[in-house]
């Protein structure tokens, strides 16, 4: 019989995300229907799929932005799912990067990234401003921490947002379609900053339409539909031979 | 047959045309005499604007002021109870609002300032203005916290989102995140609820105001009976011009502030 004691340390044999059974309603409408799926340590998961596959729902209740109807979501052994769980803790260990950017819109850039290391992870402002000059060198916009995101592009807004959440220093990142809303000459900015975390080894896991991502970056790829993962495993397998019919016929359009 | 245009033409003329003939004929049958003498009597303005101004208007601005500082913090506290996610406080909030947006605001400032000290024998702080002051902002306070209410829910989920993501908890969220979004949405709304307000400060003429205390309108009223333009409305009109130079150049910057933030977006 395995222990699941909410207030376990961090178990670091575990995978990063471990979800099982997951069931997600909203009224009446099922949007996950029994999901069973784990994202190892330094792994790159892409999950793809059709609109309203519920992918996104998924990857939203990893850090309980969503409330899971049913079923368990462990994230590096901790169960928060479990009422007793220290969230505002283990979310701040999650780094998440939103479709829309999300970026605060009365804060200045480096303002954008160090809020949270102030108030969350209980950080002085000078530190927090040296590990937020930090990583916005690192997406390439140190020259941008006065600006207000009114004034950057979507690209560098979205890079922004990246250096927002790695300011936390998490544990793994998790995407939400982010390249979905860029127009397109500035998706590749993006997808190079996402690139490069993933070869310094940081976990990922990555809701997205970009099949070329997938392939190049991944490790493992995902396919949901109607709620169901219906086919996983390499990229390249999935893509150049994928085996479920659903699968063959979203990858026929979108390819 | 006129063309299509000379037509549009002939219709705008004639508009004017009874548009003048109706100032003309307003201005022929005007007693100017009377008018000038009922309402805008000179010795009415140089004989009082001293006590028009530096106890009317000083005592309608900072009853203003008091009622809507007091207001807003009235607001602040009803408008976290209804976001509350305990379900009594969301309720009181509700019923506070609702009994206090649907009740006249003279049915209040009577009861604060009469009512109440009839039927406990308490006098609230301030006397008698204190207790109308206290009903204004009961008042304003209803009104402004659906105001921010209506502005805390104008920020987009996707901020409070990103704030919880990043670990924030939700007391640091509402503070750092959506509050100062949800204020610079509210402002132009708020400032126009200030105008309200000054106007209702008007109000507390019911409840009877000592000298020194006396608004606007209540001074106003005294001198259509006293002082040099006594037996005229006078008084009423100079009180009228002195609340629309303190209206209109801020309903004006509501107007500016509006089509600014309509730009930014």
């Amino acid at each position: 019989m395995e222990q699941l004691n909410p207030h376990q340390e961090l178990d670091r044999a575990a995978p990063a995300i471990e979800v099982r059974d997951l069931h997600k309603s909203f009224g009446d409408n099922e949007v996950l229907t029994g999901i069973d799926f784990h994202v190892n340590r330094g792994e790159v998961v892409c999950v793809i799929g059709p609109s309203g596959s519920g992918k996104s729902t998924l990857l939203r209740c990893v850090n309980r932005l969503e409330e899971p109807t049913s079923g368990k979501i462990l994230v590096e052994g901790i169960d928060i799912t479990d009422p007793d769980t220290e969230l505002d803790a283990v979310r701040s260990r999650i780094g998440m990067v939103f479709q829309q950017f999300n970026l605060f819109p009365h804060m200045t850039a480096l303002r954008n990234l160090t809020i949270a290391q102030q108030r969350a992870k209980k950080r002085g402002r000078a530190e927090a401003e040296k590990i937020a000059r930090e990583n916005l060198a690192k997406v390439g916009l140190a020259d941008k921490e006065a600006a207000y995101p009114a004034h950057l592009s979507g690209g560098q807004q979205q890079r922004v947002a990246i250096a927002r959440a790695l300011s936390m220093n998490p544990d793994m990142m998790l995407f939400d379609e982010p390249t979905s809303a860029l127009d397109p000459e500035l998706v590749g900015d993006v997808l190079d900053v996402m690139r490069k975390l993933a070869h310094e080894g940081m976990t990922m896991m990555v809701v997205t339409h970009e099949m070329g991502f997938a392939r190049e970056v991944g490790d493992k790829l995902v396919f949901m539909d109607g709620g169901v993962i219906v086919e996983e495993g390499d990229p390249t397998e999935v893509l150049t031979n994928p085996q479920h019919r659903r699968t063959q016929a979203f990858l026929s359009k979108v390819l | 047959m006129m063309t299509r245009s000379a037509r549009t033409r002939a219709m705008t003329l004639s508009l004017y045309a009874v548009f003048l003939a109706i100032v003309i004929a307003f201005a022929l049958v005007a007693d100017w005499g009377a008018i000038k003498h009922n309402f805008f009597l000179t010795e009415g303005f140089t004989g009082n604007w001293r006590d028009m101004v530096f106890v009317g208007v000083k005592n309608t601005i900072l009853y203003t002021i008091v009622a809507f500082v007091g207001g807003f913090v009235l607001a602040v506290i009803l408008v976290l109870m209804k976001l509350a996610p305990i379900a009594p406080f969301r309720w009181l909030a509700i019923a506070y609002i609702e009994l206090f947006r649907g009740l006249p605001a003279l049915v209040v400032i009577i009861f604060m300032g009469l009512g109440v000290p009839i039927a406990f024998g308490w006098r609230p702080p301030g006397g008698t203005v204190g207790a109308g002051l206290i009903a204004l902002m009961m008042v304003a306070g209803a009104y402004m916290a659906e105001t921010l209410r209506a502005g805390i829910e104008a920020v987009p989920k996707g901020q409070n989102e990103a704030a919880r993501s990043l670990g924030m908890n939700a007391r640091w969220t509402m503070a750092s995140i959506v509050m100062p979004q949800a204020l610079r949405i509210v402002i132009p709304p708020l400032t126009n609820e200030l105008v309200i307000l000054l106007k209702d400060t008007s109000l507390l003429f019911v409840i009877g105001l000592a000298a020194n205390e006396k608004e606007l309108t209540t001074l106003a009223r005294d001198f259509m009976s006293s002082g040099p333009s006594a037996g005229t409305a006078t008084s009423l009109m100079f009180a009228a011009l002195l609340y629309l130079a303190i209206t209109l150049p801020l309903t004006r910057l509501v107007a500016w502030m509006e089509s600014k933030q309509k730009r930014s977006r």
